[in-house]
């Protein structure tokens, strides 16, 4: 209960941020050439100065802005994220299609780079300055410094292209229309290059983490008296070393959390996939500030909900954390 | 010199070092090696590399020359990695200092945009920043430092902490020094060196995310970058791949280098942890 109580307060603390983010954002977009109007009247084809003035009043664009920003926020509380006239639908709705690929791939890639970062981090922190180490940790660098796109794009050549193995971009094969298993096991095909695309780039970052606390870890002298008792190392490190060496990991899902978001625009928009990262990206190119105001707000609650469950993990991780405060 | 020494005395440093010098040689010898300009068409579209020895990587497929694009891609991506990390590390001392320095409300009031800019995804604030200010290499540059400093100021505000009480800044208080000319004189001399090693990983996502927006046409499309590159080859992947390949391994070749010299210029600053 205390932990909860904890993260819950820290949850409190972060709505200010929330609307500090919101108000930024609303006031930046004013600067943005081109308002929903001008862009529904693209959209139409063109029309007159009365139409115009007239859609400004429906959608309240012609209040002053303090007005407009306070209009805004109001709606917000009540979950109205605005009309989307690209889209023609409401903000919510476009948004809620979209959210269900990215949370796939964001579990699937932060699931894949934290499990492999972890075994990759613990072998080389167990062989340290020997080959297994320097292959580890050069692969950690090689991977770093790669541009997720790229690697996407290299491996949609080698898998998609040359050796036919999984399918180059979609979320799932719509032209054949499977339901159930089938189906599931489509979108997992069409998963696979996704996730390896966002997930190694991560899996660099965790597994050095994971092999410098690991190292740190080994010389406390908690570490000295379990050898001394004559355990085997293998008990030492799942037994003791292992779960002191997962602090940092955890806080760094908290701390990626919104890098990762970030990514998955790139990566969405290399495989085609319908995801919240490339409606993002086409809101941009289409001007639809409505939508991009209401990922905005979505992906700073994504956010805010990874860190809720990094605290309560934290506190299971770390019993100190409920005893002490 | 000792520092020199110890940053020799790793393999994987002077290797960093060596890719940079490379990556730095091309930016300096793009003019003379390729004088023209190398958006301009050059030759037969999609020659495959090592066919002709007049494109050396080929061309691609508007018949612009590869090897002139790399050579001045890498001015690109150092000029855009360099500034853009000034501007990051500048935003992010500052703020980090007064939060330091002054705690109490000013620090809570700082603290709160920071975890403001670290809450909301830095690509996602990107794309909102080019859709608003447009896509020239100036505004991409900035903006890409506006998004990447919170870290460098949660780094400085810590050295800060640590340091605002220690003896030599009450002496300095005695002597009557102003809190301007403690803060920039006295303290941050002393906050640096932390700031100035993850500068380094600053410059190496800078030149990602430049890469990334490139890639995505939303930089600036008059400038041979090497993401604007890739995304031009991305319509030819299929049979042309060369074209897409050859400027994402530049772009690996010089984020390995500037993450290989800020770590070798870490061990060389803290001895102590070498062999991590």
């Amino acid at each position: 209960m205390r932990v909860l109580a904890l993260a819950g307060r820290r949850l409190a603390a972060s709505i200010p941020t929330l609307f500090l983010i919101l108000i930024g954002v609303f006031l930046l977009l004013q600067f943005a050439p081109g308002d929903t109007v001008d862009a529904m009247m693209a959209q139409m084809g063109g029309g007159d100065a009365t139409t115009a003035r007239q859609l400004r009043e429906f959608y309240g664009l012609d209040l002053s802005l303090g007005a407009q920003l306070a209009n805004y926020l109001w709606r917000l509380v009540r979950l109205d994220l605005g009309f989307s006239a690209i889209y023609g639908k409401p903000v919510a709705t476009v948004i809620a299609e979209r959210l269900p690929a990215t949370l796939l791939l964001m579990t699937a890639a932060l699931s894949l780079a934290f499990f492999f970062g972890l075994i990759l981090g613990v072998v080389a922190a167990r062989g340290v300055n020997k080959w297994q180490d320097t292959l580890i940790s050069t692969l950690g660098l090689v991977f770093y410094a790669m541009p997720t796109f790229w690697f996407g794009l290299m491996a949609i050549i080698v898998f998609a292209i040359y050796l036919q193995w999984l399918p180059a971009g979609g979320f799932e094969d719509i032209t054949v229309g499977l339901t159930g298993l089938a189906r599931t096991l489509d979108i997992i095909r069409h998963l696979v290059l996704p996730t390896l695309t966002l997930g190694l780039f991560y899996m660099a970052i965790y597994l050095r983490i994971m092999r410098g606390s690991m190292l740190e870890v080994l010389n406390l002298d908690f570490v000295r008296t379990a050898r001394a008792k004559g355990m085997d190392e293998t008990r030492v490190v799942v037994r003791h070393v292992l779960r002191n060496a997962l602090l940092p990991m955890v806080t760094l899902i908290g701390l990626q959390a919104g890098t990762m978001l970030g990514g998955s625009v790139v990566v969405e928009s290399v495989f085609s996939l319908p995801g919240l990262g490339r409606l993002a990206y086409e809101s941009v190119i289409q001007r639809d500030l409505n939508t991009l105001l209401g990922i905005v707000f979505v992906s700073a609650l994504l956010v805010i909900a990874v860190n809720f469950i990094v605290d309560l993990l934290y506190a299971r991780l770390d019993p100190r954390i409920t005893a002490g405060r | 010199m000792s520092l020199l020494k110890l940053y020799f005395r790793s393999p994987s440093a002077i290797i960093g070092l060596l890719l940079l010098l490379l990556v730095l040689a091309m930016a300096a010898t793009a003019d003379w090696f390729y004088p023209r300009d190398p958006l301009a068409l050059a030759g037969r579209p999609l020659l495959w590399p090592f066919t002709n020895p007049r494109f050396l990587l080929g061309t691609d497929n508007s018949g612009r020359d590869i090897a002139a694009q790399i050579f001045h891609g890498a001015r690109i991506s150092l000029l855009i990695g360099v500034v853009a990390t000034v501007i990051s590390i500048m935003i992010g001392i500052t703020i980090g200092a007064f939060a330091g320095y002054y705690g109490g409300w000013v620090d809570t009031a700082l603290m709160r945009v920071t975890e403001a800019f670290q809450t909301l995804p830095n690509f996602i604030l990107l794309l909102v920043l080019v859709a608003v200010f447009g896509s020239t290499i100036t505004t991409v540059t900035v903006a890409i430092g506006i998004v990447s400093w919170p870290a460098s100021a949660r780094l400085t505000r810590a050295e800060f902490l640590s340091l605002r009480s220690r003896e030599f800044v009450q002496a300095g208080r005695t002597l009557g020094l102003k809190d301007a000319k403690l803060i920039f004189g006295e303290i941050l001399p002393n906050a640096l060196p932390p700031v100035i090693v993850y500068a380094s990983v600053v410059m190496a996502v800078a030149i990602l995310l430049e890469s990334a927006l490139a890639f995505l046409k939303l930089s600036d499309p008059n400038v041979a970058s090497w993401g604007n590159l890739i995304g031009a080859g991305r319509d030819v992947l299929r049979v042309q791949w060369y074209v897409s390949a050859i400027p994402g391994v530049a772009i690996l070749i010089t984020v390995l280098a500037v993450s290989l010299v800020g770590q070798g210029l870490n061990d060389a600053l803290n001895p102590r942890l070498k062999g991590r």
